[in-house]
Parts: structure tokens; C-alpha cells; sequence
């Protein structure tokens, strides 16, 4: 293992300038694969969802997926691209066993769309505008699992697996044009524009771009040239960097190799490396001294792809609000400072919370259950907030309960915990588990004449005209009746009781 | 009974045209069953010595030819070729029947899907036979490239039958079948169908699906029907093309009307043009000679001759030799030896890429490779537009010949092949001259129009058919079969015999 020299963050940023490039593939959502016909549902038994064409066997054709190439448009608008208005696919040639045709349909100088920008906000809330360059629609791999070696890499193993059933699932892949100026916060940059386009990708409904499950997975490539020049420097391609944490320290960790190599008069091999999540480095892949020749060529076995004009506006027209937008919108709209906002957002609440307001719930009601409760509830569960098993209509139910004084907030708890325990609906459980305030003064009476009797001592001090000891009456009321009691009518019932003046 | 468009005697159905076999079936003269046992024994009798058959799928004949008999039976409607048998291109998936386009590298694979051709054969009642013999991915003039040895022309068994589709060819000129199915990247249904007296129809680029149709050179690629009469072609045209969402290059409008066609030949007024650079060197003068009497005929049945150049065409065979091989090389790539077919070297010690290698190495033949390398070769970054690009210029200028052309005249007409069939050998080891047999047929598949070959005699220097072609514009498919229909009628009458009525005895 040859040992990497890092300079320290500050000293390759005093004397170096960053630039980067970032190619972020997305696995669309749709039902059924790019060129056929077959199912994308994840988790299915291998090569099951497989058919002649992604097989790629002998005489097989493809044709294209509709919705894949509206998904692609869809995505080129929000990302203000241009869409091409004749364009088509092309064959990448190269030899390896998880592509059954040995090459991939891909596009190659004719993307669906080019030219394109997204602005990205820093924590700070400044704005960094990242290019596009373009992005394009092509298929997926299968998937080889490497049996027998001690990394997983193929390098070692005795065998290995391969699972077509991920061979032809709808991909775009989006590539930024060099992105320059960002200096000391490119680790920053690229993180937030991961996270950026994660959330365009998601409020366009095309994908869930779930980065832990593949959905999406980001290239990192990086060069550093010496500040005031302005021709770029060799890059390093890191490949498969797929949590938005790696994607910012890959950015930060290729600074560091490029100045340790550059500062100690080495020169920068064109290669792609491998991240690695348990430290955060990268290590040599594969050399490209000369760029891999993949003898693109127009797909034979598919006609052009021509966007009718007037269907693209259509498009355009119903693109939903950009996810920066509208967060900043919604900040205004319920006057929360940025820092307030970024828990929100940080949580995975942004959406859950807008949903609960839309059921009827007043937005610091809906923010304290989805950020107090709900989000210590999926912490301890370790899942995300969206995957707890409770709607946003049925967290409206539970405020709307409380604001109508049937629940206290520690009733709605409970509410709550039988909810997700699968109880029904919130008003079911509040019947299930008899969960009701009680302010009827016949039950409350009765307690109230009940915790009198026990407390005779109690009761002479109040007769006395020391009101301040009713407290303790109240407390007895509340606990005889488990906290379902309304507090202030047992207080009023007590008093009266006892003869004396509120 | 006698047939009156061959004047074939019946009751032996393996004299008969497609069209005859499928009335007699209907009209309860003899059953599919009978038809179907009667060309099994043919091919038992003749296919030692001709080798039209890579495959023969007896009990799915008899299977197909039974269901035909049940469904008459049961009063159910046939179609006009229900019954009727055919050989099939060995190019063509079927659901468990070996498909191997001629090469060991699918020795021993059973698609697992019908391509959708099959399917629409097998739904028209049509009785698939076997497949049939052709140069390995269909790259070839003779068959000889085949790795299951070459097809003799039942003309003469020393003589190459034309390729790729040789089986084809000599399974209707042997009388084995009385259709064939082929496949024409650059003239491998018209110039077999050339050299064995027989008729071949390379339809408009898209009217014939070809999902299923292993590809050699997916732009220029395109299946069609083979026969011994226009309209048995026009019949099985009609059963074979239409729409298949399957296939995105598919042509979503209506069959042109080849069958009426067919049945209404006449050129009266029709402009045929005559191109000036489809003669000259390397042309046999025999097939100049029946061509020019052709020409003549054409005229004396009331059609204007013009004599047309097309400058461009020229450059076809060199631009072919670049686009078909370079779409081969990514089309062959699937070839790796991991999922279907041969694998060779896979003893535990090897990687996948050893396995893939030696795999290639030793399931691909000699021309296969050379055309796969230069493929390779012509896609490479640095000569992408020295070689495909310029061939794809080419292939513009070829279609602004034709369709100047067609702003003159109604067809086109030219000798199929430059020469008849030569003997199995002879061009072996140049393939120069052997890609010299496609010099007139290669610009219909460049500019994916329609053609088709029909006879149009005997050379009078061997003995040996020479083909007519005729060429229509994409999309008049019909127009070949009116015009081959009047030819076929008036060299019939000439001639009082059908010309496979002069074939040896086998």
C-alpha cells in the first residue's frame, strides 16, 4: 500500500484553487425498465425480473419507455436546461459480464438536455450557482457480487454473482460543467448540490433518489491548479460516493492528496479511485492514461427521440415550486430564523410538516409533534421520519384534539404511541384506550370527593383559607384518574366542595 | 388436377406453389398432414446432398400441420398459407427449436421466445419445416461461410447457392419447400434467390419486424419472403410484414397491397429506369444478356425505359463495408460465452475475460472476425468520421441518387448479381471478389427500399439462372410485384415451363 501525503486543508487551499466536476446518476422511478417491459421493484429474487431484451439475447430489440424520456425532460427543465429537439441514443461499447449486450445504451453527443443551472444555498444562505452541462438517459448495469475475495472487489474472488435484475432500470445521468470559485467551500459546495438535486429529483416525483439504496450515486472528480492559473490541473475521478457526508469529505480529502502530490513536485494521474466510507479516503482504481475508447455510435435499434415543443411547455407549465424556493418561502411564511429552518429541514420534516398543515393543523402545532415526538420516535427506531407508520392527516387529528381540550399533550402522546402501534386511527385509540380528559362533573366529582376524604388534613388547610394547598387535592385528582382529568375544572370542583372562593 | 400457374401435376405437393397447397387444403383435396409428410420426404430424400437444413423439426411440423387439419375441421377460417410448409432462415429465433445463424458460438442454444416473424408464421397456420443453412450472421455470398458446412445449388451441387440465405434458396429450388424466409443485409435474399431460379423480396426497411431476427447490421438488416412464383412472395409478404411495437424501427402504417398486386402484374406506361453504372467490368455476359432481353420485354409489354445514373452508387460496396461491420462488432459483442451458447476454457483457473476470449476465438469463423475487427477498427476514436462517418455520407448521397431516380421513373431494374453461381471455392480466400456478388443489391439495403429478384433465364454460357432485380421505392413494396408479376408471366409464356422445370433431377 503506498503511503498518501496529505497537506493540511488550509495549506492546499493558500496555494491551491479547486475545481470540480460532479456526475450524479438517478435512477428513475418508473414501473418498468428503460427498454422493456420488465418490473423495477427492488428486493426481488435475482434475474427474476428479467426478460429477452435486458438479457440482452440474441435477436431481442429495445424500445424506449415513455415515461423515462418524460422523467429526463422533466428533469432538464427544472435544471433550466435546454431540451434537444431531435436527439438519440447511443451504443457505449465495452466488454464486462454484469451489461448482457456488452455495451450500454446510453446518449453520447446528442443529450435530451444541455445548458442547464441549479442554484445551490449554503448553510449561511448564500447562493452558489452550479452549471450543468447536461444530462442524459441511459440503462443500468446488472449487478456482480464478488464471492470469495476479502473486499468485495473482484480482485481476489473465486467467483462471482450476477443479478440482471437492475440491467436496463431508466438512468440520468447529470454532469456539471467545471464548477470554479467555490475555493475553500468546495467540500461544501458539492454536498449541497447533492443534497439540491436530491430534493429537485424528489419534488419532481421521478425518483426517490435514495443514495443508500442506489438511487442516486455520485462521481466526484477533482483537479487543483496553483491560484491565478487559469488552465486546469489532472483530475482524479472518484467513483460511487454515496452519502452526501462522503461526497463532502471525498471533495476535502482529494484537495488534501492533490496538494500533498502537487507540493511535493509529483504530477496527478488521470485515474478513478475508490472512496472508502470508514475513513474518508480514496485509493487508486483504475489508470486511464489514455481515454477509454468505448466506440460510441448511434443506437441502430432505435429511432430518434424528438420532443414535440409544445409538450415540453406543457411540461415546463406544471413543474412543481423548486425545492429552494419554497423553502425559503415557507421559512417566511412561518417566521422561523434559518437556524429553526435547518432543524426542520436536517429532521426530513419539511415535507411531513407542510402535509399536517395542509390536513388543518396550525404550523407550530405540526412542528412540535414532527419535530418533538415523531422525531425522537424514528431517531430511536433509526428510520427516517416519512417511514414512521403515521400520516400527516392523522398527526392534524391528534393537534386538533389537543387544541379542542379533549387531549392534554401528554395524552396525545399516548395517542400517538398507539397510532404507530397500529392501534387505528387517533380517534379510535383515544376510545381503545379511554384516553379522554375527563371534565364531566360527574366522574371528576367523584374523584374530586374521593381525594377529599383521603386528604382531611389537606381539606381543614383549604377550609382555613389557604387555597394554595388545593395543589395538592388537584394532584391527588389527577393521579387517582391517571391524568386524563382537566386539571383547572377539578381545581374549580375542589374549591367549591371545600366552600371557598376561588 | 393440374396447377395452372406452374402446370405442376398434382397430387405431389411438393411441385406445387404455395398458393395452390393452401387452396387444395382448404378445398379438402389433401390434408396439411399429407403436405407436410410429403416435403419431410423430400427433404429425406434430397437434403444429404443439398444441406438446405440445419435443422429439421419433424414432430413441430406434423404438430402445426395436425393443428391446421383440426381447425378445418372444426369449420374454423384458415388463412390463405395455412398448411402450407416452409424452411426458415436459421437467423430467426423459435421457441424451443435450435436457432444458430450458422455459427458454433449458439451451437446448442434453444431460444428460450419465438421472434415475432415466427410467431406470425406459426398463427397463420403456416408449417415451419426446419431451419435453413447460411453463412455464419448472415455475413456472405455463398453459404460457405457457414460453420456447419456449405448448401450446394441444386442447379449443381458444386456451385455455391448465394448467401447468406443458401439454404433457403436451395430448399425452394430443390423442391424441399415451396416458401423460405430470409434475411437481406446486402443482398442475401435477392442474389440467392438469383443464382437458384427462385423469387426474393428484400421488403421496405421496417415492414418486417425484426425482434427475434438475430442482427448482423441492425440499420440495413431486413427479413422477407423467398419463393418459386410472385405470388406465393406476395403471399408470404402479407403474412410476415406489418407494425410489431417490439421493434422500434418498425413501420407503423398499412402493408402496401402486394398480394393484389401481384395478382394484376402488368407495367403498362410504367417508367422503368435503367442504371447506367449497374454494368460495365466484372458483369458476366450472359446475365447482360438476359438482362438486356429484360429490358426489351419490359418495353414490348408497354413500359418506357430510362436510362438514369446514379453516380454515388459507385462507393455503395465500400461505405457497406464499413457500416455493416462496425453496427456487427457492438452487435456481436453479446457473444461473450457468460450466458448462452458455446464457452470454452471455463475449467476454474480462468478469468471471465480469458473464458470470453477464448470463447470468441473459437466460436466465430474466419470472415465473422475480419468483419467484427474491422468494425472495431472503423468505430475507434480518431477514425469514427474518416470511416463510419464518411459511409454514413455516403449512404445520404445513395438515397439522393435514388430519390432522384424515382422523381423519373416508377422501378428500377438491374441484374441481381453480376455473374451466376460460381463454384464452392472459387472465392474462398478473397473476399473482395466475393463481396462483388452484392455490387447491385447493396444500395436498396443503404437507402432501405424495396427490391426483389425473379428469374429471368438461363445464361448461355453455363446454363445457369440469372436474376432480374427490381426495385421500388420505400413504402411501394407492391409496385416489385405488379412489375415481377407481368415479367413472370410473359417469360412463362416464352418459356411454356416454369425455369425450375430445367433444374437437374436431384
Amino acid at each position: 500500500m503506498t503511503v498518501i501525503d496529505l497537506v493540511s486543508y488550509e495549506d492546499a487551499l493558500a496555494s491551491f484553487d479547486p475545481v470540480m466536476g460532479l456526475e450524479v446518476h438517478v435512477e428513475l422511478g418508473t414501473a418498468t425498465k428503460m427498454f422493456c417491459g420488465c418490473s423495477t421493484a427492488l428486493g426481488a429474487e435475482p434475474n427474476s425480473q428479467t426478460c429477452p431484451v435486458c438479457l440482452g439475447l440474441p435477436g431481442a430489440l429495445p424500445v424506449v419507455n415513455a415515461t423515462g424520456v418524460e422523467s429526463a425532460v422533466r428533469i432538464g427543465l427544472a435544471l433550466h436546461c435546454e431540451i434537444a429537439r431531435w436527439c438519440r441514443f447511443a451504443r457505449k461499447n465495452y466488454f464486462y459480464p454484469d451489461m448482457p449486450k456488452n455495451f450500454q445504451t446510453s446518449q453520447y453527443d446528442e443529450p435530451i438536455a444541455f445548458n442547464g443551472h441549479l442554484d445551490v444555498q449554503l448553510e449561511d444562505g448564500e447562493v452558489f450557482r452550479v452549471e450543468i452541462e447536461r444530462a442524459h438517459m441511459e440503462e443500468d448495469t446488472g449487478k456482480s457480487t464478488h464471492v470469495g475475495g476479502a473486499t468485495g472487489r473482484i480482485h481476489g474472488a473465486s467467483h462471482s454473482l450476477l443479478d440482471y435484475n437492475r440491467a436496463g432500470i431508466p438512468l440520468i445521468e447529470i454532469v456539471t460543467k467545471p464548477i470554479v470559485g467555490a475555493g475553500e467551500r468546495a467540500p461544501e459546495v458539492a454536498r449541497a448540490y447533492v443534497a439540491e438535486l436530491r430534493e429537485l429529483i424528489r419534488s419532481l416525483g421521478v425518483s426517490e433518489a435514495r443514495m443508500e439504496m442506489g438511487q442516486m450515486r455520485c462521481d466526484v472528480n477533482l483537479s487543483l491548479r496553483p491560484h491565478g492559473r487559469e488552465k486546469f490541473g489532472t483530475r482524479s475521478e472518484t467513483k460511487n460516493v454515496n452519502s452526501l457526508r462522503s461526497v463532502e469529505r471525498a471533495v476535502r480529502f482529494e484537495i488534501q492528496r492533490h496538494a500533498g502530490v502537487l507540493s511535493s513536485g509529483g504530477t496527478i494521474v488521470q485515474e478513478t479511485r475508490h472512496f472508502h466510507e470508514e475513513d474518508g479516503s480514496t485509493t487508486s482504481g483504475r489508470v486511464k492514461e489514455e481515454a477509454e475508447d468505448y466506440r460510441y455510435f448511434p443506437e441502430p435499434d432505435l429511432v430518434p427521440v424528438a420532443p414535440d415543443p409544445a409538450w415540453v411547455e406543457e411540461l415546463r407549465a406544471s413543474l412543481p415550486e423548486p425545492p429552494r424556493v419554497r423553502r425559503n418561502r415557507l421559512r417566511e411564511e412561518w417566521g422561523l430564523t434559518a437556524h429553526e429552518m435547518q432543524s426542520v429541514l436536517n429532521a426530513g420534516a419539511l415535507d411531513p410538516i407542510v402535509a399536517t398543515i395542509g390536513a388543518g393543523a396550525d404550523q407550530a402545532a405540526a412542528r412540535k409533534w414532527w419535530l418533538g415526538e415523531l422525531a425522537r420516535r424514528a431517531n430511536e427506531q433509526g428510520v427516517d421520519l416519512i417511514a414512521l407508520p403515521i400520516t400527516p392527516v392523522q398527526v392534524a387529528r391528534v393537534a386538533e384534539l389537543v387544541a379542542e381540550g379533549t387531549l392534554n399533550d401528554k395524552l396525545a402522546r399516548q395517542v400517538i404511541e398507539g397510532v404507530l402501534a397500529g392501534e387505528g386511527e387517533p380517534d379510535e385509540v383515544v376510545a381503545g384506550r379511554g384516553l379522554a380528559i375527563v371534565s364531566d362533573d360527574g366522574a371528576l366529582g367523584t374523584a374530586v370527593d374521593e381525594a377529599i376524604a383521603a386528604n382531611p388534613a389537606i381539606a381543614d388547610k383549604v377550609r382555613g383559607g389557604k387555597v394554595a394547598a388545593a395543589g395538592a387535592l388537584v394532584g391527588a385528582v389527577m393521579k387517582a384518574t391517571r391524568g386524563q382529568a382537566d386539571a383547572a375544572r377539578a381545581r374549580e370542583l375542589i374549591l367549591e366542595r371545600l366552600g371557598v372562593q376561588g | 388436377m393440374t396447377d395452372t400457374t406452374t402446370g405442376i401435376p398434382s397430387p405431389d405437393p411438393t411441385r406445387m406453389t404455395a398458393a395452390a397447397i393452401a387452396d387444395g387444403i382448404a378445398a379438402g383435396e389433401f390434408t396439411a398432414v399429407e403436405v407436410a409428410e410429403a416435403h419431410l420426404a423430400r427433404i429425406d430424400a434430397v437434403d444429404e446432398k443439398v444441406h438446405a437444413f440445419l435443422h429439421v423439426d419433424r414432430d413441430g411440423a406434423l404438430a402445426a400441420a395436425r393443428a391446421v387439419d383440426e381447425r378445418r375441421a372444426a369449420g374454423e377460417p384458415l388463412g390463405p398459407l395455412a398448411g402450407v410448409p416452409l424452411a426458415l432462415k436459421d437467423i430467426f429465433t423459435t421457441e424451443g427449436v435450435p436457432t444458430t445463424v450458422g455459427s458454433k458460438i449458439l451451437e446448442g442454444w434453444i431460444p428460450p421466445y419465438d421472434a415475432t416473424l415466427t410467431k406470425r408464421l406459426k398463427d397463420a397456420g403456416v408449417v415451419v419445416l426446419g431451419k435453413t443453412n447460411m453463412d455464419e450472421f448472415a455475413m456472405g455470398s455463398s453459404t460457405e461461410n457457414s460453420a456447419y458446412g456449405p448448401t450446394g445449388n441444386p442447379w449443381d451441387l458444386t456451385r455455391i447457392p448465394g448467401g447468406s440465405g443458401g439454404g433457403s434458396a436451395a430448399a425452394l429450388a430443390s423442391w424441399q419447400a415451396p416458401l423460405a424466409i430470409g434475411t437481406d443485409t446486402g443482398g442475401s435474399i435477392r442474389q440467392p434467390a438469383a443464382v437458384t431460379g427462385t423469387v426474393g423480396v428484400k421488403p421496405t426497411y421496417g415492414a418486417v419486424s425484426r425482434y427475434g431476427m438475430v442482427a448482423f447490421s441492425s440499420s440495413l438488416d431486413q427479413g422477407g419472403p423467398c419463393a418459386r412464383t410472385v405470388l406465393d412472395a406476395a403471399l408470404l409478404h402479407e403474412v410476415i410484414a406489418g407494425h410489431d411495437p417490439l421493434d422500434s424501427t418498425s413501420i407503423d402504417a398499412p402493408v402496401p397491397p402486394v398480394v393484389e398486386a401481384a395478382r394484376n402484374g402488368s407495367v403498362e406506361g410504367l417508367r422503368v429506369g435503367v442504371i447506367t453504372e449497374f454494368r460495365g467490368d466484372g458483369y458476366q455476359a450472359g446475365v447482360m444478356r438476359r438482362f438486356d432481353e429484360s429490358v426489351e420485354l419490359l418495353a414490348g409489354l408497354g413500359a418506357e425505359i430510362v436510362e438514369l445514373s446514379c453516380p454515388s452508387f459507385t462507393k455503395a460496396l465500400a461505405a457497406y463495408y464499413l457500416i455493416a461491420p462496425s453496427e456487427c462488432s457492438s452487435n456481436l459483442a453479446r457473444f461473450d460465452g457468460l450466458r448462452y451458447g458455446l464457452r470454452v476454457g471455463d475449467d476454474g483457473t480462468r478469468s471471465a475475460e480469458q473464458v470470453t476470449a477464448l470463447t470468441r476465438e473459437a466460436g466465430f469463423g474466419p470472415e465473422v472476425k475480419r468483419r467484427v475487427m474491422l468494425g472495431t477498427y472503423a468505430l475507434s476514436s480518431g477514425y469514427y468520421d474518416a470511416y463510419y462517418g464518411s459511409a454514413q455520407k455516403v449512404r445520404t448521397l445513395i438515397s439522393r441518387d435514388f430519390e432522384r431516380a424515382f422523381g423519373q421513373v416508377d422501378v428500377i431494374v438491374s441484374p441481381t448479381t453480376p455473374t451466376t453461381a460460381f463454384p464452392i471455392g472459387e472465392r474462398a480466400d478473397d473476399p473482395m471478389a466475393m463481396y462483388l456478388a452484392d455490387l447491385c443489391t447493396i444500395p436498396s439495403n443503404l437507402a432501405g427500399n424495396a427490391a426483389m429478384s425473379l428469374p429471368c433465364g438461363l445464361a448461355p454460357e453455363d446454363g445457369l439462372p440469372v436474376g432480374l432485380q427490381i426495385i421500388a421505392p420505400a413504402m411501394a413494396d407492391d409496385r416489385l410485384y405488379r412489375v415481377g408479376a407481368a415479367v413472370e408471366a410473359a417469360f412463362g409464356a416464352r418459356w411454356g415451363h416454369p425455369i425450375l422445370e430445367e433444374a437437374p433431377a436431384l
